[in-house]
């Protein structure tokens, strides 16, 4: 049994309830006496609210109460937090205004809060809402991010002067300033990093509750981090002591980030529910959630690329604007400064880089992590900069890459951008992906397709990540409020059964799979007999939770230092029950043996003399149940290549992907079903935000244009072609799985292969995302005369 | 309020509902069957999708007093002891993570392989068009229909 469970696709416990509608979403879960929460929000992007009037909607059918900005004023509830101070060019912390969780006297975007209506039912409420009377005073709004900066544009916050919130830089300007000075070849790009809206299938949704004889509060949240989410709730915003507060995130519907973030809803529906003495539910529309989850992305950039002539990099210069949105969301600032220009050497040995980020706020929703976060920014501008230097200097798009990798031999490898890689062979993945591809036969494709009158071309994609997230003393000196370890507790019963608690959080990802598989390994358990408890603050060890794949890398590797203690602990015991000394007791997959001979216990044994310890250790505690925290020595950096190939119809400007190869090195694989589902899922998002995703704001109105599935093209089944998956694998060096983390690595990959892909078939430098039948339609327009002039 | 009665998963059941009731609220909340989701407010993510009368349908596009005497399936009314062999073969194949598109999925799927018994991988995604998953891409997906539309012959 144990031999085959690490790397084995074993089969998911966590479906049965799902596939048999027994999962426990938040919006399945009813509390005894609970009323409803509607939120009024506000219908522009910015105004003054002069007055709000909430008689009518007082005394509607089944309404309890209304509670505006001036009641939480009045109970001095804090703001909403950014957890993550970044210190600008100039040794000055960013700038972050008040965030209510109710609009004090201005709204700043379309979907901001203004009121809430609890009633008896939701129709009830959203009813009332309808009576509330807002008198507003419109003021100009500033939409478009790349403009926000610009002199004469209306101001958001009167704290943030310019809309400015941060002005940042990292790398060292005087050396690419330098080797710029001197390069044979600099290719230049300017591109945006197109808004996006996550879109978890699960709308997020809380339900607040108080226990006045116990003066503690349950807060029921579709939350990624429960503890987090209690911490800010508890130490920021509400004032509760953290012990009086239970959060409670149970089956999640998915995630992406955007549910790591605390928002003002769960926090309105927990205050309210001390105020009105019963339990406060609220669950998100879908259009709710297009207004008011947290978006990503937002970037706009101009790049620069210097090279010898070989075309070996000799630095990258980055300048971006980053979009904030209206409010800083709970870790905006990191994600465009540490989580994206950090990783801006990609897989490549340029030895000078520089990046300045200025990130602004605009009257939209607040933007924060989605899949990826910063890093599909960092990797779609390098992979896109990259492929434009190929085709000016004419060089294979794969060989200008293989040329500048960072090699094997340079492991540990620092880059000038802060990070020290600790291993990976990158040449391999690109070999196995040009194979699989067949990138060799791709020049007789096109010559077909071209016979066809179709357009075909090839693109690659060459990322990498930073995961494991992360280092708690690295984040800590780079500005985060927390730490950024992870927990994990295992409890053996009396019978031997074991209960894994992790501080990581599910909502995807099959932890209850994949950590039971993991100590059914190392502690020789039969994975039935092992339950994963996550998700719950009464239940579970303290943990941050998951996000930026760090759940197997950083839980996972908690998991096993908990079971490194039982196992210690193990061998005291079986030692005493077999007459050795403990020196002498040898360990494998659940059998302790006295060194030589064929006298043995099974873990089984062992967890029975601990809870009853009749024949036992006189100094050894009973029990056998331990907690291990980890925090990583390193990020963890997966990378990998992915090859699209694309048929484009110069008619209608439709993409056809045709082909789509991805080759992974996530390290150390436990469930390559799982792993190779998380690619897929991420492909899918990365080729969502290249082809078909796109937020858009009315620049004068602000009005969000794509506020529901008929406006934010989703990808859909037959948008997608299916994905051919490959492996290469360098163990990660510094954690005790190998393990690097794979959640992510298709979102970060998917975006320039496309768009190279794309650009290749067109016969163009670049297009912005997302390359709609119109834009790709237009492109081939305009480049007909100029094939026509050859 | 109009009294509301109608089989469900073989079994009698009826409940008050507000003309503006839709089907899915009555099953989630009336009925609590909470196995049916909504994904969206406009009709679109197919996360609510039951049979009513062996049709696939949107339970958030009816309304319940429409479904007055028809005979409604949810996903708990698949497993009968064990699992709907397209259940199984989600199961099977990872076609589902976070599983909240699950049940819509699996009862679309299951209304496809009634019109078309062995669907090929493009009329399976095209069947797809009105159900949408966020995590998986819908490669295994797609891989789990089929072979579900395999083992529902046999
Ligand atoms: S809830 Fe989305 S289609 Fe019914
Ligand atoms: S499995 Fe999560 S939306 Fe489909």
């Amino acid at each position: 049994m144990a031999e085959d469970m690490i790397g084995a696709s074993i089969r998911r416990t966590e479906d049965f309830r799902f596939l048999t509608g027994q999962g426990h979403y938040l919006d399945d879960i009813n509390r005894p006496n609970q009323v409803h929460a509607y939120f009024l929000r506000s219908p522009h992007a910015h105004a003054k609210i002069r007055s709000i009037d909430t008689a009518a909607a007082q005394s509607a059918p089944g309404v309890v109460a209304v509670f505006t900005g001036a009641d939480i004023a009045a109970d001095k509830v804090g703001g909403l937090i950014c957890g993550w101070v970044v210190t600008d060019r100039h040794g000055q912390p960013h700038k972050a205004p008040p965030h209510p969780p109710l609009a004090q006297d201005t709204v700043r975007y379309v979907g901001d809060h203004v009121a809430v209506v609890i009633a008896e039912s939701v129709a009830q409420a959203r009813d009332a809402a309808e009576l509330i009377e807002v008198d507003y005073e419109m003021l100009p709004a500033v939409v478009d991010t790349a403009k926000a900066l610009d002199p004469d544009t209306p101001q958001l916050h009167a704290d943030a002067p310019g809309n400015l919130c941060f002005d940042w830089e990292l790398g060292d300007k005087a050396a690419v300033d330098a080797a710029f000075a001197k390069a044979h070849h600099v290719t230049r790009l300017d591109l945006v990093n197109n808004r996006l809206i996550p879109n978890a299938m699960e709308p997020r949704a809380a339900i607040g509750e108080y226990d006045g004889g116990a003066d503690s509060y349950t807060c029921y949240s579709t939350s990624q981090n429960p503890h987090l989410l209690r911490l800010i709730l508890c130490a920021f915003v509400l004032g509760v002591p953290e012990h009086k507060m239970r959060v409670v995130a149970p089956d999640v519907g998915g995630g992406f980030g955007s549910k790591i973030f605390c928002y003002a809803e769960e926090v309105v529906c927990t205050w309210a529910a001390k105020k009105v003495k019963r339990p406060v539910k609220w669950t998100a529309e879908r259009g709710e959630s297009f207004l008011s989850d947290a978006h990503g992305r937002d970037h706009v950039t101009h790049a620069e690329l210097a090279m010898d002539e070989s075309g070996k990099f000799l630095a990258l210069k980055v300048d971006t604007i980053a979009g904030m949105g209206a409010y800083l969301s709970t870790f905006a600032t990191c994600v465009p400064t540490y989580l994206h220009a950090t990783l801006l050497a990609g897989q490549y040995a340029t030895p000078a880089i520089h990046a300045n980020v200025k990130a602004v706020f605009t009257n939209t929703a607040p933007v924060d992590a989605y899949r990826g976060a910063g890093r599909p920014e960092a990797t779609y501008l390098i992979e896109r900069i990259v492929e434009c230097a190929a085709r000016e200097l004419r060089i294979d798009p794969a060989e200008l890459r293989r040329r500048n990798f960072i090699r094997p031999d340079q492991f540990p490898y620092q880059t000038p951008v802060a990070l020290v890689y600790d291993t990976g062979d990158y040449e391999a993945a690109l070999d196995e992906a040009l194979k699989m591809a067949d990138y060799a036969g791709f020049a007789a494709r096109k010559a077909e397709s071209t016979k066809h009158g179709k357009l075909r071309g090839i693109g690659l994609s060459a990322y990498i990540e930073a995961c494991g997230i992360a280092p708690s003393a690295v984040v800590g000196s780079l500005g985060a409020g927390v730490g950024l370890w992870e927990s994990g507790q295992i409890r053996f019963s009396p019978t031997g059964t074991v209960s894994i608690f992790t501080g990581s959080h599910s909502h995807g990802q099959s932890h209850e799979t994949t950590f039971a598989q993991l100590i059914s390994d190392a502690l020789g358990v039969p994975m039935e007999k092992i339950d994963v408890v996550h998700g719950d603050t009464d239940r579970i060890p303290f943990g941050m939770g998951t996000y930026g794949s760090r759940s197997l890398a950083v839980g996972g590797s908690a998991l096993m230092r908990a079971a490194d203690k039982i196992i210690e602990k193990g061998k005291k015991i079986a030692a005493h029950l077999m007459e050795a000394s403990v020196g002498d007791i040898e360990y494998s997959k659940g059998t302790f043996r006295v060194a030589g001979t064929d006298r043995t216990k099974s873990m089984a044994e062992v967890a029975f003399a601990a809870y009853v310890p009749h024949n036992y250790p006189a100094d050894l505690e009973p029990g056998l149940d331990e907690t291990a925290f980890y925090d990583p020595a390193n990020f963890t950096y997966p990378a990998g290549v992915h090859i699209a190939e694309v048929e484009v119809d110069p008619d209608t400007g439709l993409v056809d992907i045709v082909n789509w190869v991805a080759v992974d090195d996530f390290g150390k694989v436990i469930n390559p079903m799982v792993v190779e589902g998380q690619v897929h899922g991420g492909i899918a998002q990365g080729i969502g935000q290249a082809l078909l995703e796109n937020c858009v704001y009315d620049k004068e109105s602000g009005q969000l244009v794509t506020g529901s599935y008929m406006d934010y093209c989703m990808p859909r089944a037959d948008d997608l072609p299916s994905f051919k998956v490959g492996m290469t694998e360098t163990p990660c060096t510094h954690n005790p799985i190998g393990a690097k983390g794979c959640g992510e690595a298709g979102a970060i990959a998917a975006p320039p292969a496309l768009i190279n892909a794309i650009t290749d078939a067109i016969g163009i430098m670049h297009m912005e995302m997302p390359a709609t039948p119109e834009k790709v339609w237009q492109a081939i327009r305009q480049t007909r005369p100029a094939a026509a002039a050859e | 309020m109009p009294t509301v009665s109608m089989t469900v998963n073989g079994k009698a059941a009826s409940g008050d509902a507000e003309p503006r009731t839709l089907l899915v609220h009555f099953l989630r909340e009336t009925l609590g069957l909470t196995g049916t989701h909504v994904g969206c407010d406009t009709s679109q993510c197919g996360a609510c999708v039951v049979h009513v009368d062996g049709k696939s349908v949107k339970s958030c596009t009816m309304l319940a007093v429409q479904a007055n005497g028809a005979e409604v399936t949810t996903i708990e009314g698949l497993a009968n002891g064990e699992l709907h062999p397209m259940q199984a073969a989600f199961r099977e194949h990872h076609g589902l993570q976070c599983g909240f598109c699950t049940p819509g999925m699996v009862m679309s799927a299951i209304d496809l392989v009634r019109h078309n018994a062995t669907p090929s991988e493009s009329d399976i995604r095209e069947w797809l068009e009105g159900n949408i998953c966020r995590c998986t891409g819908y490669h295994n997906i797609v891989k789990a229909i089929q072979a579900g539309a395999q083992a529902m012959k046999g």
